[in-house]
């Protein structure tokens, strides 16, 4: 009797782990696929949704088929770590992001070499690309990527907050701690300030504070420099906006979409973030406080107002691939002039010069955005974070001293622990 | 009759009788060699990997270091001893109490009583959910600033609570989701044991007078011990190689203090997030070993047992 209680509970547990485990292998990819069938592999962003419903048309123009499969940031990287390690030739077309992954993909032989391509169709103009983006997805010489999707840091913030509080827009460092301060004394339940707080994922936030304060991760002759003076006021100031100024219960868990929620809910006044992602905050559908969010540059430092300007996304070719020159065909078609202009007025900030010159390309950007992009487009620096090749473990160690600002912590003696990790981590890929 | 014991010994005569004999094996020869390769190659392969220095990409250049991974992994107490001491107080954790919450349930079902059904539908409910979409769900419930649990206390004028983002609170939060979600396995698995159970030494000990409790401690657990073990060892094995919760919650390795890193996130993020896959191998190798270890144990005095 017991022992048949023990097979049936035992096979009915297995078949629950079985379907579990069924469920979770069932989303596997199509397979097969001729020349005229191209695999792209594309993440979840604005960018995507446009380009997606466009591909009909590039599908009829072309005669290929078009397979879009679409994942998360965190997902995606896990597909390539996965189908590139293995030499996969299931991915024709990826978007990649150049400043996270391009050194690492390029150096393992990932990536086709376009530089042949990008030069012969002088209609599609490499040379109209700004000069940073370019950088990014160049690599030993060879230009393994075309940049769709750029992004600089702002400050967003709240018209009616600032008003109430009779302040003018933060033109300093000094003048957003003051204002942050006095916001938040004023507004019981407000925050003066809200950002990234999770450690890896603040780091890229915080590097136009870094910036601004005539610091960056790595010095002139190639050593880490995340404890000189210049980047040890940069790590106590995030820190002090957030641990004094900050929502009163802030975990150190945020990425974007947390912390954007808490502007867009109305929990805070000032909010340094990606312009590329304003669109949440001006959308009524998903803020309530669309129409008094205000755009401006990041507040400058010691050393002026510098924020990052990089490209966040690019379009590479899977060097596996067997169907290199339709992936092309496609990059091509989806970077022209007239797709990054389209697709830039919905709200995505390209990286052609061309269009960023042209009146229409920042018809539809909110004014004060569209000046604070023009900006940082000048002054900008062409990373936000360390161009490493193992950019995941640099961030987490650069990114230490920030968590330990945030919690009020001494972020002095993190940020000479962080250097001393740092350069071990810059030693060991040198060797 | 030469021609006879030709044919006995004729080698396809010998080769049937073989056949005949061992053909349970046979049958089942090609499905247990498959199973055995797709158990085999990823093993040795990860053994091998964890004795080089491979990183970057699996395919690129790597030398053979020797244990070189191990001793750099055995000195790691920034992380991998951190994650151990994580994955087990976890694992014995979660397993202690959902035993005996599980007991406790399962007992207060096991006698029909109205609307039995309904009430066994509603706590198997958290079982049919996705662990990804539990863990979702929690971390929203739990976001200090507009999560239902900190609205919840402000109504009762408590303070609000850091749960999932405090350094300290974040893995009892997650072990508390872990009992929210698993208890009902285990009171699946110990209400069958109980119903299985004849009522005859119940109620001889009854008549010779035990109080409930009596009953329970003398006579039903040890007529379920084989059920109570099954059910540690299917929440152990599950609970140690816990992974969607800890990760859908606080993400790659485990929060910016590594405060739910278990020894499976950290080989996740050595892996998929540094690429360092060697030393991924080790640390995983090192996990393996151990799991067996425990469930050896576990076996092992359950037979020492049952031969007494």
């Amino acid at each position: 009797m017991k022992r048949s209680v023990i097979r049936i509970t035992g096979i009915a547990t297995a078949a629950l782990l079985l379907g579990s485990g069924l469920a979770a292998c069932s989303s596997g990819d199509g397979g097969g696929g001729g020349s005229e069938t191209l695999r792209v592999t594309l993440v979840n962003h604005v960018w995507t949704d446009i380009i997606k419903e466009k591909i009909p048309e590039f599908e009829k123009e072309s005669g290929i088929k078009v397979e879009v499969a679409q994942f998360g940031e965190d997902q995606l990287s896990d597909q390539y770590n996965v189908k590139l390690n293995a030499g996969s030739d299931e991915i024709d077309v990826m978007m990649y992001r150049p400043l996270q992954e391009g050194k690492l993909f390029a150096k393992n032989g990932y990536m086709a070499d376009l530089s042949d391509r990008v030069s012969e169709n002088a209609d599609w103009d490499w040379a109209d690309y700004q000069e940073g983006p370019v950088n990014s997805t160049t690599y030993d010489g060879n230009v393994v990527g075309v940049p769709i999707i750029t992004e600089q840091e702002v400050l967003y913030y709240r018209k009616d907050l600032l008003e109430a509080a009779g302040l003018e827009v933060p033109k300093t460092m000094d003048d957003l701690l003051a204002a942050a301060e006095q916001i938040k004394n004023e507004n019981p339940g407000v925050a003066g300030f809200v950002a990234r707080t999770g450690k890896s994922a603040a780091v890229t936030q915080f590097s136009s504070f870094l910036f601004s304060y005539g610091g960056d991760f790595i010095d002139k002759d190639g050593k880490a420099s995340v404890n000189t003076p210049e980047a040890k006021e940069a790590y106590a100031t995030y820190g002090k906006l957030i641990h004094d100024f900050g929502p009163d219960n802030v975990s150190t868990d945020m990425s974007w979409s947390e912390a954007m929620a808490i502007f867009t809910q109305g929990g805070a006044a000032f909010y340094t973030e990606a312009d590329s992602l304003y669109k949440n905050a001006t959308d009524p559908a998903n803020s309530k406080v669309s129409d008094t969010v205000g755009f401006a540059p990041i507040p400058a430092g010691p050393d002026g107002s510098k924020a990052y300007n990089v490209p966040s996304w690019a379009l590479g070719v899977n060097e596996a691939s067997g169907n290199q020159d339709n992936a092309w065909k496609f990059i091509e078609w989806a970077t022209s002039q007239d797709m990054t202009l389209e697709i830039q007025k919905a709200g995505v900030p390209g990286a052609r010069t061309s269009v960023w010159d042209d009146p229409e390309g920042i018809s539809t950007y909110p004014a004060d955005l569209a000046e604070a992009i023009a900006i940082s487009t000048k002054n900008g620096i062409g990373h936000d974070r360390p161009l490493v090749i193992k950019v995941p473990e640099a961030r987490e160690i650069v990114g230490e001293p920030i968590v330990v600002a945030i919690t009020g912590g001494d972020s002095d003696a993190a940020a000479d622990a962080a250097n001393k990790a740092f350069q071990a981590l810059l030693d060991d890929e040198n060797k | 009759m030469t021609a006879t014991t030709s044919i006995r010994t004729s080698p396809q005569k010998t080769f049937s009788d073989w056949a005949n004999r061992h053909r349970k094996w046979l049958f089942a020869s090609p499905a247990m060699i498959i199973v055995g390769l797709l158990i085999a190659i990823p093993l040795v392969w990860t053994i091998y990997l964890s004795l080089t220095n491979s990183e970057g990409s699996v395919r690129s250049e790597h030398d053979f270091i020797g244990f070189d991974n191990y001793a750099e992994v055995f000195a790691d107490f920034d992380r991998f001893w951190p994650a151990v001491w994580r994955t087990f107080l976890f694992t014995g954790g979660v397993l202690i109490v959902e035993l005996v919450l599980g007991m406790a349930i399962a007992l207060l079902l096991w006698r029909p009583f109205r609307g039995e059904r309904w009430v066994r539908v509603a706590i198997l409910l958290p079982l049919v959910a996705t662990p990804v979409a539990v863990g979702m769900m929690w971390k929203l419930i739990f976001d200090p600033n507009i999560g239902f649990a900190n609205q919840m206390l402000a109504f009762f004028g408590i303070p609000a609570q850091p749960w999932l983002s405090g350094e300290l609170t974040a893995l009892p939060t997650l072990m508390f989701v872990d009992i929210w979600q698993w208890t009902p396995m285990v009171v699946l698995i110990l209400l069958a044991g109980l119903t299985s159970l004849s009522d005859e030494p119940d109620e001889a000990a009854r008549i010779d007078g035990a109080n409930s409790w009596q009953r329970f401690w003398f006579v039903t657990l040890p007529l379920m011990r084989s059920t109570v073990i099954v059910a540690i060892l299917l929440r152990s094995i599950d609970a140690l190689k816990t992974f969607d919760i800890l990760y859908a919650t606080k993400g790659k390795g485990g929060g910016s203090f590594h405060e739910v890193e278990t020894l499976n996130v950290y080989a996740y993020g050595l892996s998929f997030d540094y690429n360092d896959y060697g030393v991924a191998s080790a640390v995983l190798i090192i996990f393996f070993l151990l799991i067996i270890a425990i469930m050896w144990a576990i076996t092992f005095r359950r037979k020492e047992k049952a031969s007494k």
